[in-house]
This record gives structure tokens, C-alpha cells and sequence, in this order.
């Protein structure tokens, strides 16, 4: 009777009190998708309708970072990480109508296998030491082996939209909760409830509580905004400071602040060994104590409530702290000190010469840092940096730059000094940022595409990467991983300097909505959330 | 002398005075980040209040009102002078000219001048100085702006080309470099006042332009197109109204050199 009782209370709570069912959810798209085979997509706006129409097996959910079973109910990593089995959700349809079965898991693994398919899901399920195998072994269960240990392997199935093998509409037939209904390119998409969609409200009732989603293609964030403030849409993915702390005086119930993001902001030196830059400046660029003594006279604490507001956190290294379990917590931020930066460069023959920091070689100390113009936080960070370092006498000039000759710089001709620029983390597992921290990388920032590590550092971070993306012991990953956030630290290859914070916005009217620091970081639950009782939703 | 002229003369000097001696009466660097003043309302020791860097808003003012109000006529200057040599060249040097003067002028105004000066500004070296790049942006409007102003001068040549007195002078044996320096270009003066008067405005307004996109005049020194960016944030004018200063500053200029203008253009 007990246990009958705590059950009705559970089941009681998770009732959204005052849910309505029904009305069309509006919000805008930053671009036109490149794609919408789920497969394909790689930029947000084909990711934003993949993950509105499609399912996967294994689901992470957003708020608490764990993986949860969605097309799956169970799986079981075995073999060192090299196979797992799935046990399928019974009864469970296509938009169309068609079963859904383990022959249309095995079907999209064939799909993902093609050569000729290239999209970031497709490159995480691929190997240089050869081709999975599916193994179907009834409608409901499946095993897939992979050629070598696939560390975190029942994350990467988050991304995975599993297609119809059988139906005649193949990739447009859908799992998701939603399923394209109208769409006039480069205007909107109409998406409607897909009426076969497996989840249910505690009453039984199909999921989603939304009629439809309507998704107007808009490239102004200023526009964008003004729409949220006149009912327009209902929800923003994705806000600036400045625009969060506007949304906040006007409408303080419609922004939200998810805290530190995944993404951080940062500078780096040029430490391309061929770079068209003066011999006694790349001296400089790759000396460990300048690099450490730029980071130590740059006020982290400035850059967050002056460029941000408050709305940033300082950073201590390439995690964020909201990856609760993948961040180092024994880091912390490297602590302003001007003079310590002073003490540090004059150990390796720095000197003051006046106001001016001058080199071993006799050369007044100054570069240029690079940074992608319009972007107005990041040109005040800039300008922040810009006085710190004076205060220890390195004079940096600033070049905004548009965003193709910044890549062109950064990527082709190295011609440049330091560049102040973000990065974008989509996924918490440290093997996404992979091709940032192997020598051997295009992405490798400083110093890409290295035949062999350049210094002993970058040997074993290559090292250490390599070994925990080949390990299924989450304790012996996490090792490996804070060691290397710990060698990052210490050498400053990029000096971080702070976590934007996830900051979203959404009308009073909806209910149900739980912002997260992951992509999509304000509809992740989108089969859940609802307008209030009484809101308008049409 | 009018009244409109006198009040827009005084207008030029109110406005061109206080920036010319900003180095001696601003109240504080126009780089120096006063942190724990971040857009601050006016005080006594920031008359205008503080940006969003905690910079001085009134030494940044009178610094970019120098930096604006003397490169926009230097480049004013430049385009006008490639206008009369190009111009007078098309209309008085033969077909050829004329045909290559109609080209390159067509085609330079057909390009989207913004784009072509973002481009060049994004080639330029990287670590010029503020100062260097300030010019460089001015010369860069300079050298680009001659082709409509050109076309003005190309057809007011021509005009001339077949007046009693240049006839008169040629019958005189006048000829070459003294004809077109003694006879055309006296008689040209006035139209080419005309475009240097309007190529200023035009100027300060492109300069604005790139600096809204960001490129242009580098940080930390100021420039009117600088200061306009503030204004993207209309939050920050109804805290502040003194964010709205370069912006009447710049309407007061055009509408000053305007009145100027209206005379020479009668004259010409």
C-alpha cells in the first residue's frame, strides 16, 4: 500500500502541472541548412532539424550529462570497448508507420559506412584499423563491433539518427517527435507532432505536448530579439551577454543563464616553425615563461565583468568546469600578477627599459593580435588585454580582421602573431577535441599538421590522447585527461582566458523548459516542453 | 556674408578648435581605462561619462573629432586632384583616353566600393600603427573616390574645350602642359571646389562605415566612425544621451559644409 501510494505521488509529480497540449512553438534558425539528411548534418541549422525529427539509441540527456536509453532500452559495452549490444524498444514506429527494427540500425550503419559520406557522426564511427560489423540477431537486438576500443562509446550514439530501412520515404520517414511538413527555403520550416512517436505523457497520451514547431530562418540576432520581446517566437538557443542583460531589464523572466559554457575564449601565439615571422619573435612565441607571463598580466577577472558583464567564467584550461566530470578540479585560473610576469620574463633576459619590455636580443617587445572583427565582446577583451600587457611593457597592436582573412592567417599563410579566438565544443567527451590537441592535426592551433611533435610537451599529450581515446576505463581516461589539461596549464599553448556562460531566452509563455550548457542547449527536451495553461501558442 | 554661412562657419570652429587642442584640454588619455568607471554617467571628472571600457568619453570625442575633420579633407583633397587629372586627360587627350577614362570610371563605380575597401584594408600589414592605419584608410577612400567626381570635371572640360578663350589662347601659340595649367584649369576651379566640398561629408560617412564593421581606424585611438558603433546598443543612450555626441557632432559638420557648399555651387 506504501509503495502504491509513493508511486501515485511520483507519477503526480511528473504531471507538468498546468500543461497544455497543442500549439505551434516558433523560433528561429541562425542560416539556411546545408543538408537535412540526418546523416550529413555538420552545421547548426541541419543539426537543429536533426535533432527535432530524429531519435537515437542512446540519448545524453542534457541536464544531468548521462546517457539515457531512447530507441534502446538497454545496451552492454563488452570486449574492452570494442562491441555493444542493444536491446530495441518494442513497438516502436516511423513517422510513416513503418516498424522500426534492428534491420534499420544495421541499415544506417551500412549508410554510415559509406566512403563517400562525410559528417562529423559519420567520422566518429570510423577507424583507420578497419570497418565495423552489425551483427542483427533477432527484430529486436543487435551487436555492433567495432575494430579496435572505442572510448566513450555510448555517448557517440547520441548524434545517431537511426533511418528506415523499409520505408518508401526513406531518410523523411522519422523517429523524432517532429517530421517536416512544410519548407520554403530560406524562409521557414513547419514542422508537425509526429503521431507515432514512442514516448508517452504520464497519462499515456503520445508525446509531444506541441501541435507543431516553426522555424523561421533569420540571420540578425538584433531582429531575432525583437521578436522574442514581441511574442513573436518563444524561445532564443543562444543569446549575447549584452542582449541577455537588455531581455533582462525588459522581460526578466525570459532570460536564462545556464552558467559556464563548453566554449572558451582564448588567445594563442604562432609557433609555426616555417611562419613568415622574425627569427627573435618566434624565440618568443615558443618560449614556455613568455607564454606564461603574457597569461599571468592579463586580468581574467576584468575580461568577465567588463567584456561579459559577469556573465563569463575565467578559465583555468581546455575543460569547462560545467564538464563536471571531465574537468580537472585541482586547476584553477592563472592568478593576475604582473609582477610575477615581470620576475618570470626577467629569468629568461627580458628586461625594463623605461616603460617598455625589452628582449634578450635587444628588441622592444610587441605583437599583433588578430581577432575576427564584429565581434564586440571579443574586441573588448581585446582592448582589455591590450592595457594589461602595457602595465608589463609589451605593446600589442590590434587588427580586427574579417573572418576569411583571419582563417586564411591562421590556417594557410601563419602570417601573423597571436590571435584572440573561440572554440566551439559540441559534445562533453574529451575524444571531439581530438583534432585539436594531436600534433599531427590541421586543427592543432600554434603549430598544425606537425610530421613529428615538435617539443616533448606536445609527444605526450599526443601520447596521452592517443591512450585514453583507446581505453574503456572511464578512471584511466579521466587520468589521462587531467594530465593533459595539467600539461596544458603549465605550457600555455593556448592561454585561456575565460568560459562564455550558456545563456538562452524563452517567452513566459512556455513551460517545461530546461537550458543546458550542450547543443541544443534550450529545447533538449523538446517532446516535454509546453505552453502554460492560458498562454496563446497559435 | 549670410546668415546661415556665418552660423556655419562658427559651427567649423566650435567643432574644429577644442579637437585641434585635445591634446593640451582632454581631461585624460583617450586610451587610459579608468576599470572601476565602466560606462559611467557624467561626472565632473568625466564630463561626457566613460565607455564601455571605462575610457573617457569626452577626450575620445575631441581626439576623434581631429582625427576625422583633418583626414576627411586631406582625402578629399587626393580624390579631387586624381579627378582633374583624369577628368581634364579624358576630355582633352583623344579618343583613346576618353575610352580608357570610361572604363575604369564605369567600372569602379559599378564595384562594391565597401567590399573592394575591406579587402585592401585586410591585406594591408598587420602591425601598422593606429596613426598608419588612419591614413591608410583616408588615402584608400582617397584613391578610390575619383571616378564619379571625374566624370563631373571630364564633362565640364569638354564644355570648355571649344570656348572663345581657350581658342584665343591656342591661336596664341599656347599649348601642352601651360594651356591646360593657365587657361583650363582657372576656368575648371570652381567645379573642382564644388566636388572637394562634397567629397568631405562622404569621407567622414565612409570612415564611420568601415568602422562599424570594424576595420578602419585601429583601437585604441579614436575615430568618429569609432564612437558610432555605441550607439548598435540603444540601451546605453537612454542611459547615457552623451553616447549621441558624435553623431550630432558629424550631422553638424555635413549640414555646415552643405551651407558652405550651396555658394560654391552657385559659383560654380
Amino acid at each position: 500500500m506504501r509503495r502504491l501510494l509513493v508511486a501515485a505521488i511520483a507519477v503526480w509529480l511528473s504531471v507538468p502541472l498546468g500543461a497544455q497540449w497543442g500549439g505551434t512553438l516558433r523560433l528561429c534558425l541562425r542560416s539556411e541548412p546545408k543538408t537535412l539528411h540526418p546523416l550529413e548534418a555538420a552545421e547548426e541549422s541541419s543539426e537543429t532539424i536533426r535533432f527535432l525529427t530524429s531519435a537515437a539509441l542512446i540519448r545524453l540527456n542534457r541536464a544531468s550529462q548521462q546517457p539515457e536509453p531512447d530507441l534502446a532500452v538497454s545496451w552492454k559495452i563488452t570486449d574492452a570497448g570494442r562491441r555493444i549490444r542493444f536491446q530495441l524498444r518494442e513497438g516502436v514506429r516511423f513517422s510513416d508507420g513503418t516498424p522500426f527494427t534492428a534491420e534499420d540500425v544495421a541499415y544506417t550503419f551500412d549508410l554510415l559506412s559509406a566512403a563517400s559520406l562525410r559528417s562529423p557522426v559519420a567520422d566518429s564511427f570510423r577507424s583507420p584499423l578497419g570497418v565495423l560489423k552489425t551483427t542483427v540477431h533477432s527484430a529486436l537486438a543487435i551487436t555492433i563491433d567495432f575494430p579496435a576500443p572505442v572510448a566513450g562509446l555510448d555517448r557517440r550514439f547520441d548524434g545517431l539518427s537511426i533511418l528506415s530501412r523499409r520505408s518508401p520515404l526513406k531518410e523523411k520517414a522519422v523517429l523524432g517527435p517532429f517530421l517536416i511538413a512544410q519548407h520554403q527555403p530560406g524562409v521557414y520550416f513547419h514542422l508537425d507532432r509526429n503521431p507515432h512517436y514512442w514516448k508517452t505523457a504520464p497519462a499515456g497520451r503520445r508525446l509531444p505536448y506541441l501541435d507543431a514547431v516553426r522555424l523561421e530562418i533569420q540571420t540578425n540576432r538584433d531582429t531575432e530579439l525583437l521578436r522574442l520581446r514581441r511574442g513573436e517566437i518563444h524561445l532564443i538557443n543562444k543569446i549575447e551577454p549584452e542582449h541577455f542583460l537588455r531581455l533582462k531589464g525588459d522581460m526578466p523572466k525570459a532570460p536564462y543563464n545556464a552558467g559556464p559554457s563548453l566554449e572558451p575564449e582564448m588567445l594563442w601565439f604562432n609557433m609555426v616553425p616555417t611562419a613568415p615571422l622574425p627569427a627573435h619573435k618566434k624565440a618568443w612565441f615558443t618560449s614556455r615563461p613568455f607564454r606564461n607571463a603574457v597569461s599571468g598580466a592579463i586580468r581574467r577577472d576584468d575580461l568577465v565583468r567588463i567584456a561579459f558583464q559577469l556573465l563569463a567564467t575565467p578559465a583555468a584550461g581546455p575543460v569547462s568546469p560545467a564538464n563536471r566530470f571531465w574537468f580537472n578540479k585541482d586547476l584553477s585560473p592563472r592568478r593576475h600578477d604582473p609582477a610575477g610576469s615581470l620576475r618570470l620574463l626577467a629569468k629568461v633576459g627580458f628586461r625594463k627599459q623605461g616603460p617598455r619590455l625589452v628582449s634578450p636580443s635587444g628588441q622592444p617587445v610587441e605583437f599583433t593580435l588578430i581577432t575576427n572583427s564584429g565581434n564586440k565582446t571579443r574586441a573588448r577583451m581585446a582592448a582589455l588585454i591590450q592595457q594589461d600587457l602595457a602595465e608589463i611593457g609589451i605593446r600589442v597592436h590590434l587588427a580586427p580582421l574579417d573572418f576569411p582573412s583571419l582563417i586564411e592567417r591562421i590556417t594557410r599563410t601563419f602570417d601573423y602573431d597571436a590571435c584572440l579566438l573561440g572554440q566551439t565544443n559540441l559534445d562533453l567527451d574529451p575524444n571531439s577535441q581530438m583534432n585539436v590537441w594531436l600534433s599531427s592535426s590541421p586543427n592543432h592551433q600554434w603549430n598544425p599538421s606537425q610530421p613529428a611533435p615538435a617539443t616533448a610537451w606536445e609527444a605526450e599529450i599526443d601520447r596521452l590522447m592517443r591512450a585514453q581515446a583507446a581505453s574503456a576505463d572511464p578512471a584511466e581516461r579521466k587520468r589521462h585527461v587531467d594530465r593533459v589539461q595539467k600539461i596544458v596549464f603549465d605550457e600555455e599553448p593556448f592561454v585561456y582566458l575565460l568560459y562564455k556562460n550558456s545563456l538562452a531566452a524563452s517567452s513566459g509563455a512556455l513551460a517545461g523548459v530546461q537550458p543546458a550548457v550542450m547543443f541544443p542547449q534550450v529545447f533538449w527536451n523538446i517532446d516535454r516542453i509546453h505552453f502554460a495553461k492560458g498562454a496563446a501558442g497559435n | 556674408m549670410s546668415r546661415a554661412r556665418m552660423a556655419a562657419w562658427i559651427v567649423l570652429a566650435l567643432i574644429l578648435g577644442p579637437a585641434l587642442a585635445a591634446g593640451w584640454i582632454a581631461p585624460a588619455p583617450y586610451h587610459r581605462q579608468f576599470r572601476e568607471a565602466i560606462a559611467a554617467p557624467p561626472s565632473a571628472d568625466h564630463p561626457l561619462g566613460t565607455d564601455e571600457l571605462g575610457r573617457d568619453r569626452l577626450s575620445r570625442l575631441l581626439h576623434a573629432t581631429r582625427v576625422s575633420l583633418l583626414l576627411a579633407p586631406a582625402a578629399a583633397l587626393l580624390s579631387t586632384l586624381l579627378a582633374a587629372f583624369a577628368g581634364a586627360s579624358a576630355a582633352w587627350l583623344g579618343r583613346f583616353p576618353a575610352g580608357a577614362h570610361q572604363v575604369s570610371s564605369d567600372l569602379l563605380l559599378c564595384l562594391p566600393w565597401m567590399f573592394l575597401l575591406l579587402t585592401v584594408r585586410a591585406a594591408l600589414p598587420l602591425d601598422v600603427e593606429p596613426l598608419a592605419s588612419l591614413v591608410i584608410t583616408f588615402l584608400l577612400l582617397g584613391a578610390l573616390g575619383w571616378a564619379g567626381p571625374s566624370r563631373v570635371v571630364r564633362a565640364a572640360a569638354a564644355s570648355l574645350r571649344n570656348s572663345d578663350f581657350l581658342l584665343l589662347a591656342r591661336a596664341q601659340g599656347v599649348a601642352g602642359w601651360r594651356l591646360l595649367s593657365r587657361h583650363l584649369m582657372p576656368a575648371l576651379r570652381p567645379v573642382l571646389a564644388a566636388q572637394f566640398w562634397t567629397s568631405i561629408p562622404l569621407f567622414i560617412l565612409a570612415e564611420a562605415n568601415l568602422g562599424i564593421l570594424g576595420l578602419g581606424v585601429v583601437e585604441p585611438l579614436p575615430s568618429w566612425g569609432g564612437l558610432l558603433k555605441e550607439l548598435e546598443n540603444y540601451s546605453a543612450i537612454a542611459e547615457n544621451p552623451f553616447v549621441l555626441a558624435p553623431a550630432a557632432l558629424l550631422l553638424a559638420c555635413v549640414w555646415a559644409m552643405h551651407v558652405l557648399l550651396a555658394r560654391k555651387e552657385r559659383a560654380a
